[in-house]
């Protein structure tokens, strides 16, 4: 999968999560771009995006996500 | 997809978002609980408001969002309070303005074995390990005993979930110094208090967790970066079962079943391949999982659960299989069957009439996805889960919670023989003219008194469950009739019926508030095993001579209008009362001025006060 083929998989996670259809996430996206996005839900974004990739991240990897890009990053490494 | 909407100003009883229902994707609600909870906050008129307090020993927010979707799912409208992370001690034991003001109508302390801070040592001696047992148990003691003293409702709390490693390896069972061992003591003290108490449910993580898979449920993952003592996926799983205390605490329970026949209840089509080639007994494999499975329902009647067929057969063929020598279900088990061939929908509707029940209060159980189809879509509410292979149907019902025990009563033991019983009276009914010669012929025996202990499991039940013959459709918990049948500015009455049948038990509850000479009825309800037979006359009378004795001249009634309580818009006319007012949405009150004479009212039943 391509960058932007797993970016259009990831969006569909991210509305889900955050019940927002507008949400278009990209490289920079941080968790001050999204409203609901703090601590709490952030273990439900993981565990929606691990569900939808079929992969699991590692706790380092969880606590050190600065932006999208990175989540992005680690996810191309596992698919 | 809501396939139920409500209608207005009656109570929901589910709402029935397919989703949610048993056997679901946990995945899916994770993933979209905030659209889901959209859509069911969409209409919750008709819902009751209840207020729940969650008192956590690790973070439970996600527990509170899909908690609140299953109790709306079910009717039930939460308003929550959440203690800060770990806080469920401090919260309970001391003073908690903030707790206080929220008042809550339950408390659940939703902890795990990462909450057990006193852990045996191997060279603890016996009685060293007993002391810890009993540290242990008391601080969660304290919890309840301070909740059960402040607030007076129901506390929901989570037993202990096996620990993730075995020092001991299998003796850990076994040896007093095991963390299996001592968490299977902790858990048996917790159930023993249960037993004491009628306030207290456990919620059974023990139980839950393995069914799960332990290793899956405690991934220490969700422990070391989140502080969640439960796999984040495991959540619908944990908050469905506190749901399903929740909504049996309520008179939510559903009260039976209505089961087909072919490839249900036996293997095969009995009017094609003849009694004598259905598949059923101990002879072969597929013929075993259909005996489980008429075992499974029929144990069902020990808890009041009645069992009833609609099924497209000859009523010929529906008896020949049910007295097959290998059936473990007869014809007496049931109370109504319906074989022939009408659509099931049509026979659904009728049977729920014969017991006098509403239709979405009976779970329909049927292989065929197109007749469940037909039955959940003809009949709002109407719950037709899907059951999977013959092998599974038990698991898929039994998980579904529909009849999840909490306060349970004596008449639940007995309600199959009442069903029965009713059928003979209909019986002799048909051989009277004169209904009143037929209702003396009962040989009918009431007890009303005021309300007494052994009884207030049974009259908090009658409060949540009767909906028809009910004036204000007030609900309570049992430690608020508990405390009502304490107060002296209260008269409250139970009535119990029997005849030459049986035993009816308790079947009717009066709530008078007493302000000087006055009294207010602020609830009235029977059930509607027993309409028509005068109970509702002895029991004015006895109100009566409990006002009179106060020297109370004024009694007022109210009648609140539900979807579901029109039989007694007129109930208060029927004794005699004088309508005083009424408003737009049809409230309407009533007066009843008590003369020196009081005519008594009941003539058929012999009353004991």
């Amino acid at each position: 999968m391509d960058r932007e083929a797993l970016y259009v998989k990831l969006n569909e996670v991210f509305r889900d999560v955050f019940d927002d259809d507008s949400i278009v996430v990209c490289d920079t996206t941080t968790a001050d771009d999204i409203e609901d996005w703090d601590s709490l839900e952030h273990i439900n974004l993981v565990v929606a995006v691990e569900k939808k990739f079929g992969i699991k991240f590692n706790m380092g990897e969880v606590n050190n996500f600065k932006n999208v890009g990175e989540m992005v990053d680690a996810i191309l490494l596992k698919i | 997809m809501i396939i139920s909407s409500r209608k207005k100003n009656s109570e929901v009883y589910w709402q029935v978002i397919k989703e949610l229902i048993y056997p679901f994707d946990a995945d899916y609600i994770i993933n979209k609980k905030k659209s889901i909870r959209r859509q069911l906050l969409e209409n919750t008129s008709g819902m009751i408001k209840k207020k729940i307090a969650i008192l956590g020993g690790y973070t439970t927010s996600n527990i509170k969002l899909i908690l609140e979707l299953f109790l709306l799912n079910y009717g039930i409208e939460p308003e929550f309070y959440e203690s800060e992370y770990n806080q469920f001690y401090q919260d309970a034991v001391f003073d908690n303005p903030e707790l206080d003001s929220f008042s809550p109508d339950i408390v659940y302390v939703c902890t795990s074995n990462r909450n057990i801070i006193h852990y045996p040592q191997m060279a603890d001696t016996a009685e060293r390990v007993n002391e810890l047992l009993d540290l242990e148990y008391e601080k969660f003691k304290a919890v309840w005993e301070a909740i059960g003293k402040k607030y007076a409702c129901p506390v929901i709390q989570n037993n202990f979930e096996y620990p993730i490693y075995r020092l001991l390896g299998n003796k850990d069972a076994s040896d007093i110094h095991g963390k299996v061992n001592f968490i299977n003591r902790l858990n048996i003290k917790f159930s023993e208090y249960a037993q004491s108490n009628d306030y207290f449910f456990i919620c059974d993580i023990n139980y839950i967790s393995s069914d799960y898979g332990l290793k899956e449920w405690s991934d220490p993952f969700y422990w070391h970066m989140y502080k969640y003592a439960v796999n984040v996926n495991a959540i619908p799983y944990l908050a469905f079962n506190v749901a399903n205390i929740i909504k049996s605490l309520f008179g939510k329970n559903l009260k039976g079943f209505v089961l087909d026949l072919d490839n249900t209840l036996w293997g095969g089509v009995i009017g094609d391949d003849g009694v004598d080639n259905i598949v059923i007994g101990p002879e072969e494999s597929e013929g075993q999982v259909y005996s489980e499975f008429q075992r499974y329902l029929k144990e069902h009647k020990q808890i009041g659960v009645i069992l009833n067929i609609d099924s497209k057969n000859d009523m010929e063929n529906a008896l020949a299989g049910l007295k097959h020598p290998d059936s473990e279900l007869a014809e007496d088990d049931f109370i109504v069957i319906k074989a022939n061939w009408d659509p099931k929908d049509a026979n659904f509707k009728q049977i729920a009439a014969e017991l006098n029940l509403s239709p979405e209060s009976l779970l329909f159980i049927d292989d065929n996805p197109a007749e469940r189809h037909i039955v959940s879509s003809q009949l709002q509410g109407v719950i037709a889960p899907e059951i999977g292979e013959p092998y599974q149907y038990l698991v898929n019902i039994d998980r579904g919670g529909y009849f999840e025990q909490t306060t349970y009563s004596k008449d639940d033991i007995k309600r199959n023989e009442m069903y029965q019983e009713n059928k003979k009276r209909l019986e002799l009914q048909a051989s009277f003219d004169d209904y009143r010669d037929y209702l003396i012929s009962l040989d009918m025996n009431a007890v009303i008194k005021r309300f007494e202990p052994v009884y207030m499991a049974r009259i908090a039940q009658l409060t949540n469950k009767s909906n028809q013959f009910n004036l204000t459709t007030r609900r309570y918990t049992q430690p608020e009739i508990e405390a009502i049948a304490e107060k002296e500015d209260y008269i409250t009455l139970y009535g119990k019926l029997a005849d030459r049948f049986g035993d009816n038990g308790v079947v009717s509850v009066v709530i008078g508030r007493v302000d000087k000479d006055v009294c207010h009825i602020d609830l009235w309800l029977m059930s509607c095993r027993v309409l028509k037979r005068d109970m509702e006359f002895a029991m004015m009378d006895t109100l009566i001579h409990k006002c009179k004795e106060r020297g109370i001249n004024t009694v007022y009634g109210y009648y609140y209008p539900t979807a579901k309580n029109s039989m007694v818009r007129d109930f208060y006319l029927l004794q005699g009362f004088e309508k005083i007012s009424e408003d737009e949405s049809g409230n309407t009150s009533w007066r009843y001025n008590i003369g020196e004479k009081y005519t008594e009212k009941n003539s058929v039943i012999k009353v004991e006060e």
